[in-house]
């Protein structure tokens, strides 16, 4: 099954990434943007029996690997 | 005394330390590879600076998982001295060993120059030779030294005395607002903290580069007093 986990700064880290990254769409003129976060994507392949199993599996690999709790939030999409 | 030092592919400052405590301290030194699960008995355990695994994924996220690190987890739980500089700072805290993490300066630059240190807690092995307030100067060289943990932590850890190293004007001043003198942006200028038990000391600068008299540091402002 493909999964993909979406990895985020919490609110209220500060992103300097994505601050450069706002910086860089305002001087290229798109006045109209704000608050740019930058993540991560991570996309894996499971063998599982079912959407439940993988999902509990990608879970655990946020927990152990793929998320640093201190500064990110985490969301599971399973694809197919 | 008898010194292990940590190397994992991408470690850079591996040598440094070796340098140091073989040539001017006159300690027996072993390397140890990351792969390898016997740490050879040390005294002490020196986790240097790089870029462990190419900082891949997070800085110092691949490196918890390596056999090594679960040995010096080991050692640590039995209070042996561990010092993680740098990347091993941010290795340190990525197995929490040590607490919070270690973002991006908040400058979004990698900063290489020299920085004031002053010493805030002189009651672990690698801050017992210099005296509270007493100010250093060492290199720094990192992307990620900005260093952060939620509000609770940072009460903690300023309660318990746990701030080792502050970031400071040449005389001593601390002013987080400063970049100058704070400059990858860190939380109350933390530089450097222990464990609840004092035995594990991570710190971003580098002391082991600023501790000899070929690079212009002797005497007060030395390095070296880290690892004597």
């Amino acid at each position: 099954m493909k999964v993909q986990v979406l990895v985020r700064l919490k609110a209220g880290v500060l992103d300097v990434q994505g601050k450069a990254v706002e910086h860089g769409l305002q001087g290229i003129g798109f006045n109209e943007i704000a608050n740019v976060r930058v993540g991560k994507l991570v996309e894996l392949e499971i063998s599982a029996g079912g959407e439940e199993e993988a999902r509990s599996k990608a879970e655990e690999m946020c927990q152990k690997l793929l998320v640093n709790p201190i500064i990110e939030n985490y969301e599971i999409r399973t694809i197919s | 005394m008898r010194v292990s030092v940590v190397v994992f592919p991408g470690s850079n400052c591996d040598h440094d330390v070796i340098h140091l405590y073989q040539k001017v301290l006159g300690s027996t030194v072993s390397s140890i590879w990351h792969r390898d699960r016997d740490l050879k008995k040390p005294d002490i355990v020196i986790i240097p600076g790089g870029f462990s695994y190419g900082d891949y994924l997070r800085t110092g996220a691949m490196a918890k998982l390596s056999p090594v690190m679960s040995e010096v987890a080991k050692f640590a739980e039995q209070g042996g001295s561990v010092l993680g500089i740098c990347n091993g700072f941010q290795i340190l805290c990525e197995c929490g060993l040590l607490p919070g993490v270690l973002l991006q300066n908040i400058g979004m630059q990698f900063l290489s120059r020299f920085v004031s240190l002053r010493v805030e807690n002189n009651s672990t092995t690698f801050s017992r030779n210099y005296v509270v307030g007493e100010v250093l100067t060492c290199p720094i060289a990192h992307g990620e030294g900005n260093y952060f943990a939620d509000r609770e932590i940072i009460q903690q850890l300023e309660d318990e005395g746990r701030v080792v190293f502050r970031y400071c004007s040449p005389s001593g001043e601390v002013d987080s607002s400063n970049l100058n003198w704070n400059p990858n942006g860190s939380i109350n200028s933390i530089a450097g903290i222990c464990s609840a038990k004092g035995n594990v000391v991570g710190l971003m600068p580098h002391p082991e580069r600023s501790s000899e008299k070929i690079v212009g540091f002797v005497g007060e402002q030395s390095g070296v007093k880290v690892f004597q």
